[in-house]
């Protein structure tokens, strides 16, 4: 380690509802990253959503009190950074909290954890020296894809290149659609499935055409959209969260 | 008008050459869903594809254009002026208002779409018009002024190239600015093939020069000239319109009368305003630095002028706009119906602007569409999208289009437009959700089930409760953490 031998920093990890029910392993992998970088964290017990379903449908109160219960969780008196692994729900929390707990008694609360809130590229970016250091190496071929909220509404789009750029043997190749939605939009992929599925296909379309071996996001929602319609298809592109290539490469 | 008028030039279009205009109460919007209505879109494929080569086309030359330029500092000077217009807009109306009469322009207000009917059919009846010629306009779309003009006896021509083939099959307009955007050259081949009584050219060229030939006979035969417009110049009292094909400006100036039809909210304080939208609404339409012709109307000819209209009214068109004004969704106003959300939207580029059922596509339409018909009526489109924020980024008055979507969702559920199934299914989850105990339990039981309908770590069975998911994706199951 460079500068903080000895010395652990402490970070909280939100794990996120998705992660919970279909993407336990981008938890664990995030976790995995964490313990090579020497990175204290820990999962507060209580959380359960950040609201974003009901919130993004027009149904504030039920997005409310699911969030409550989360809000609650995280607010712990520190300040410590809370990692997410989802650019959407780091986005909702980080964005959208202060205007939907606004004046409620939780709106302090919900100003302070949204301060805390970290994406988790933006965060692993600030450790790439550190990351390069334990000599990570993977030979892919990889495409990167923008999730929407992450990369319009946090503004982030350098760090999670910057991050698989510090993996030995990974060739990173930019796609031509890769700030294009995949079709996802969360209770949008139910409502309007054929559309959903078109969607994904115009960009699996450009993932083919790359040559890529695996697609790399940063939103477990994406993925399972994009995976899911590949598997379907018989796509031979694996997509990953950001956290489960860089633990891959670094094991 | 003499019998004698049809010895003018160009070549007169077959009869029957167009097809009868939709009614008013034909628009599907209220027959049909968004999911039955980007069916048929998507079922062509030929349409998918001419869409989205075209607004990647199009999306491509905004981007060029303003490489170079201080674009940002450009669109935010622009929504400035469009917010400030709207925030006055009765007292810029009235100004504009004072200044066109001063023009010697007679000026109606038509507070909805069947008064708006009402005065051009009226316009048609009391100077004996019979034969029309009309550049294109979204405000006459939206109050299908086109089938108004039917019903009293006037023969309409479509002169903007992409209207002209709408009209010719019968069809709507697709796109704001492009009207046949899901058309395909090979389509207009055809249709123009029929009309000509023989196969013309598969060129653009040769099929642009037989439309050309009927139009220009149109243009020199008709009583009236109907447009849209642009930009009303508060300060001026003037009606401005851009266009391409220079029908604009022939429609305009060359028939004994002129009527725009046009929407309230298009009112700009001060000619130099234009300065700022003028470049973004082709910059943004077309990637144009500017288009061929801008044309600006400022009433009829005056005595000794060698040309120009002897008669030229304005409609005001209001349909919904002024009880946007002060509210929530005000900033919908702003909209220079450019169509730029449109060619970026992942949405509209898989089914096109016939799935928003009315006459505006896009992110603009899902918002526009609810505002004007009502929520209950279209309070569905404002579903239909993915919130990817895309059309934010692009808009060149910077409306925030992701948070009016938003805001349409929650005013459907506080309106109960929203069906009972929807708000029940959210009302379970926020009680078991909220509650982490009952959270982690459901969690799991969601996990083990689906590892238990897996087979080969995946979910690909048409299970009842997952069918709008896996009709067309597997679900990838999670690997047991290790």
């Amino acid at each position: 380690m460079p500068d903080d031998v000895g010395m652990s920093v402490a970070v909280q990890l939100f794990p996120t509802c998705i992660s919970d029910v279909v993407a336990q392993q981008t938890v664990t992998d995030t976790e995995r990253v964490l313990d090579a970088l020497g990175i204290d964290h820990q999962r507060p017990s209580g959380t359960t959503c950040c609201g974003q379903p009901a919130f993004n449908s027009g149904h504030d109160g039920p997005a409310r009190a699911v969030a409550k219960a989360t809000l609650k969780a995280l607010d712990d008196g520190s300040d410590l950074p809370i990692l997410v692994p989802s650019g959407s729900c780091t986005s909702m929390v980080r964005l959208h909290w202060r205007e939907l707990f606004h004046g409620t008694p939780e709106a302090e609360a919900a100003t302070r954890i949204a301060r805390r809130v970290r994406e988790l590229s933006s965060y692993l970016v600030e450790h790439t020296d550190a990351l390069r250091e334990l000599n990570p190496a993977l030979a892919v071929r990889v495409g990167y894809h923008d999730s929407c909220h992450m990369l319009r509404e946090l503004r982030i789009k350098d760090a999670p290149r910057e991050v698989l750029q510090t993996v030995a043997g990974l060739e990173l190749v930019e796609l031509d659609s890769s700030e294009r939605c995949c079709g996802f939009g969360g209770t949008f992929s139910g409502r309007y499935p054929d559309v959903s599925v078109a969607m994904a296909d115009t960009k699996i379309d450009d993932m083919v055409t790359a040559k890529i071996d695996v697609l790399v996001s940063s939103d477990p929602g994406c993925l399972m959209q994009l995976a899911g319609r590949m598997s379907r298809q018989g796509t031979p592109v694996r997509a990953v969260h950001l956290a489960t290539l860089m633990a891959e490469a670094l094991a | 008008m003499s019998a004698t008028r049809e010895d003018v030039g160009g070549t007169p279009l077959p009869p029957g050459w167009a097809k009868p205009a939709h009614q008013p109460d034909a628009f599907e919007l209220t027959t049909t869903t968004f999911e039955e209505r980007a069916a048929k879109t998507m079922a062509r494929p030929f349409a998918r594809g001419a869409i989205a080569n075209a607004t990647d086309h199009a999306a491509a030359l905004t981007t060029a254009r303003f490489v170079g330029t201080d674009h940002q500092a450009l669109r935010e000077e622009a929504r400035r002026i469009r917010a400030h217009a709207i925030a006055n807009l009765p007292d810029y109306l009235d100004q504009w208002i004072d200044q066109a009469e001063r023009k010697g322009t007679i000026v109606h207000y038509a507070s909805d779409e069947s008064e708006a009917r009402r005065i051009v059919a009226q316009i048609c009846t009391d100077q004996q018009i019979t034969r029309v010629v009309k550049s294109k306009s979204m405000a006459s779309e939206e109050v299908s002024l086109n089938s108004a003009l039917e019903a009293v006896g006037v023969d309409i021509y479509e002169t903007d190239l992409g209207e002209f083939v709408v009209q010719a099959m019968g069809d709507r307009p697709g796109h704001v600015i492009a009207p046949i955007l899901h058309r395909t050259k090979d389509e207009v081949h055809e249709l123009f093939s029929a009309m000509a009584g023989h196969e013309l050219p598969n060129e653009a060229e040769a099929l642009t020069a037989f439309a050309r030939e009927g139009l220009r006979h149109a243009f020199l035969t008709a009583d009236a000239g109907i447009s849209g417009g642009n930009f009303l110049i508060a300060e001026t009292g003037d009606v401005l319109i851009v266009t391409n094909e220079g029908n604009g400006r022939l429609t305009t100036s060359l028939p004994p009368i002129h009527i725009a039809l046009v929407g309230i909210e298009k009112v700009l304080p001060r000619r130099r305003d234009l300065a700022v939208l003028l470049p973004l609404l082709t910059g943004h339409g077309t990637g144009q630095q500017i288009t061929t012709y801008v044309s600006v109307s400022a009433g009829p000819r005056r005595q000794g002028e060698p040309d120009g209209p002897e008669q030229m009214h304005v409609v005001l068109l209001d349909a919904g706009r002024s009880a946007l004004l002060g509210g929530e969704f005000e900033e919908a106003l702003h909209c220079i119906r450019c169509g730029a959300c449109q060619n970026v939207c992942p949405v509209y580029r898989q089914v096109g602007g016939h799935a928003y059922g009315w006459v505006y596509g896009g992110p603009i339409g899902a918002v526009l569409t609810p505002l004007f018909r009502g929520q209950e009526e279209a309070g569905e489109l404002a579903q239909a999208t993915t919130l990817c924020g895309a059309c934010d980024d692009v808009c060149p008055v910077k409306i925030p289009l992701h948070d009016l979507l938003l805001g349409l969702r929650r005013r459907s559920d506080a309106d109960g437009h929203v069906p009972r199934h929807e708000q029940l299914a959210f009302a379970l989850w926020a009680q078991v959700w909220s509650r982490p105990l009952l959270y982690r339990a459901t969690t799991a039981v969601a996990r083990g089930s689906l590892r238990t309908l897996a087979r080969d770590g995946v979910v690909s069975a048409k299970n009842p409760l997952l069918r709008r998911w896996t009709a067309g994706r597997d679900l990838i199951v999670d690997r047991r953490p290790r």
